[in-house]
């Protein structure tokens, strides 16, 4: 369902609330209330600094997000179809998938050095199997009749999966990105404190070294900012693309 | 023509093989309209699949039209009874599955789609999806992509057998029409022996897995207005009753 702008406001003004409450119970400089941190968001993203950083921030998750999904449905859809490439590759699937991916950062970092590449490349690491797994389960969920009707047509292999596979999976795979979403932005933040002076991450670090606590506040605004409008995109796209679900 | 020579299928399954049709020789003459009928689990969707070359046959051979079978076939046309149409596709891009994968263009297809859907009761559900018609609703959207291709041979593997009583009572009346209209050739499977009865001029009894032909029933009958309600047909009903459960039929005589 796409998020309407009421419910959106409902949401805001809860958690605001929740928040205000915490922060004059806990009564501490370091835990500023949702307004200073509101008034820091706005100051800071016209400023430009922290736009800059919500930038670098986008762009990596989109960057690694589009990078995961271009190798990991193709290869999903086909390994739900075809099940002796499935027995092949499963194991190591399955041996790989439950590795924390996070911990090789460092060696990353010294292949691929501290720029975009090994950030994008570990959040990568940990969303491909996320996504490759969703996917395949899907493909492999699809009637074998219903294939076979659509091959009664006439259909060859790339009708099959233009027609049949990949409108069946498309629900699976958003769902598999929203998921995904969320491990992302996590690693991400873990990756961007790690290195590098750009990115949400960094200037969350920064502001608390900084003892900045407002500004702390304010970038951490901005993260769930970040996530709030990758999910309502892919909403939209949903809508869009599988319009048979909503009916 | 369709027709099976000594044709047999094993399903390879992790238990060894699975033999779930054994032997079959039959042959359909161009125009002619069979049922077949058998217990469940019998091999009868096997055996469509075989036809409309899903399946190659482990031995033996089918021939259309006196080529063999060796994979889908442009002459024939399959309806099955879940699973024929996409749900992410609506009524009219269903029905013109068949055309899009033949690459026909787009206002081409809609030319031949169109009248179709009429024809068969649906105008006006055009952007429908599935999820949005009744059961017979789909059914008749089926046929309409079977139709569309225009097929000289169509396979139909228990098309109705999810429809409540009266909606398959209208689409019989329906088929029948149809068939009579197109001078297809009709391979149908049914497990309602009253439908059997009512639609096939042949019926072809099964026995249980691996499928074998148990007996051959001509039908005569069948199709004409008011053949329901004869008493012919009610002789006919019994006599596939007896061949489907003969055990069952003595014990009743027996009480
Ligand atoms: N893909 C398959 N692999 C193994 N066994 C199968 C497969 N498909 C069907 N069977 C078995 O073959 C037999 C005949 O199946 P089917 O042709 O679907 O029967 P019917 O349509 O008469 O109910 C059944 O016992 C079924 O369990
Ligand atoms: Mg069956």
């Amino acid at each position: 369902m796409v998020l309407t702008w009421r419910d959106l406001a409902i949401g805001i003004a809860l958690i605001g609330l929740a928040w205000w409450a915490l922060a004059a119970a806990v009564s501490n400089p370091a835990f500023p209330g949702p307004l200073p941190a509101a008034d820091a968001l706005a100051r800071l993203l016209v400023a430009g600094e922290l736009a800059a950083h919500l930038a670098a921030s986008a762009w990596r998750v989109l960057a690694s997000l589009a990078v995961s999904l271009v190798l990991a449905v193709p290869l999903g859809l086909v390994l739900g179809r075809k099940q002796a490439w499935d027995r092949v590759l499963a194991p190591a699937v399955y041996l790989l998938y439950p590795v924390p991916k996070i911990v090789l950062l460092p060696l990353i970092m010294v292949l691929a050095g501290i720029g975009e590449v090994a950030k994008i490349t570990v959040i990568f690491l940990v969303i491909f199997f996320q996504l490759l797994v969703t996917t395949r389960d899907a493909a492999r969920a699809i009637p074998v009749p219903t294939v076979l009707s659509v091959k009664s047509l006439g259909a060859g292999e790339g009708d099959i999966y233009r027609h049949v596979v990949i409108p069946a999976c498309l629900p699976a795979i958003l769902t598999g990105v929203r998921i995904s979403l969320g491990t992302a932005i996590s690693v991400l933040f873990f990756a961007e404190t790690v290195a590098g002076t750009s990115g949400l991450g960094y200037a969350i670090l920064d502001a608390w070294h900084r003892a900045a606590y407002s500004q702390m506040f304010a970038a951490i605004l901005a993260m769930s900012l970040l996530g709030l409008s990758f999910y309502y995109i892919i909403d939209l796209l949903e809508r869009w693309w599988c319009r048979w679900q909503y009916l | 023509m369709i027709r099976l020579k000594d044709v047999y299928l094993e399903y390879l399954t992790a238990a060894g093989p699975v033999a779930a049709v054994g032997r079959v020789s039959l042959e359909v003459a161009a125009g002619e309209r069979l049922v077949f009928i058998g217990p469940s689990g019998c091999g009868k969707t096997t055996m469509i699949y075989l036809m409309a070359g899903l399946l190659a046959p482990t031995a033996g051979v089918i021939e259309l039209g006196g080529r063999r079978v060796a994979g889908p076939d442009p002459r024939l046309a399959l309806i099955l009874q879940d699973y024929g149409l996409l749900p992410w596709k609506t009524v009219s891009q269903n029905a013109a599955l068949g055309l899009a994968v033949r690459r026909m263009g787009r206002q081409e297809q809609r030319e031949i789609v169109r009248p179709l859907l009429a024809e068969l009761g649906l105008a006006g559900l055009e952007d429908r999806y599935p999820a949005q018609l009744s059961g017979g609703q789909r059914q008749r959207v089926a046929l309409a992509r079977a139709l569309a291709l225009r097929p000289a041979y169509l396979l139909m593997d228990e098309p109705l057998s999810a429809l409540d009583a009266l909606t398959r009572e209208h689409l019989q009346e329906l088929l029948l029409e149809v068939w009579r209209e197109r001078q297809v050739t009709v391979v149908m499977v049914t497990h309602s022996i009253e439908e059997a009865v009512y639609l096939g001029r042949r019926l072809v009894v099964l026995s249980p897995r691996p499928a074998r032909v148990q007996a051959v029933v001509e039908n005569p009958g069948a199709g004409s207005p008011g053949y329901r309600a004869s008493a012919e047909f009610h002789r006919q009903c019994g006599r596939l009753r007896e061949l489907l459960d003969p055990g069952e039929q003595r014990q009743a005589a027996a009480r």
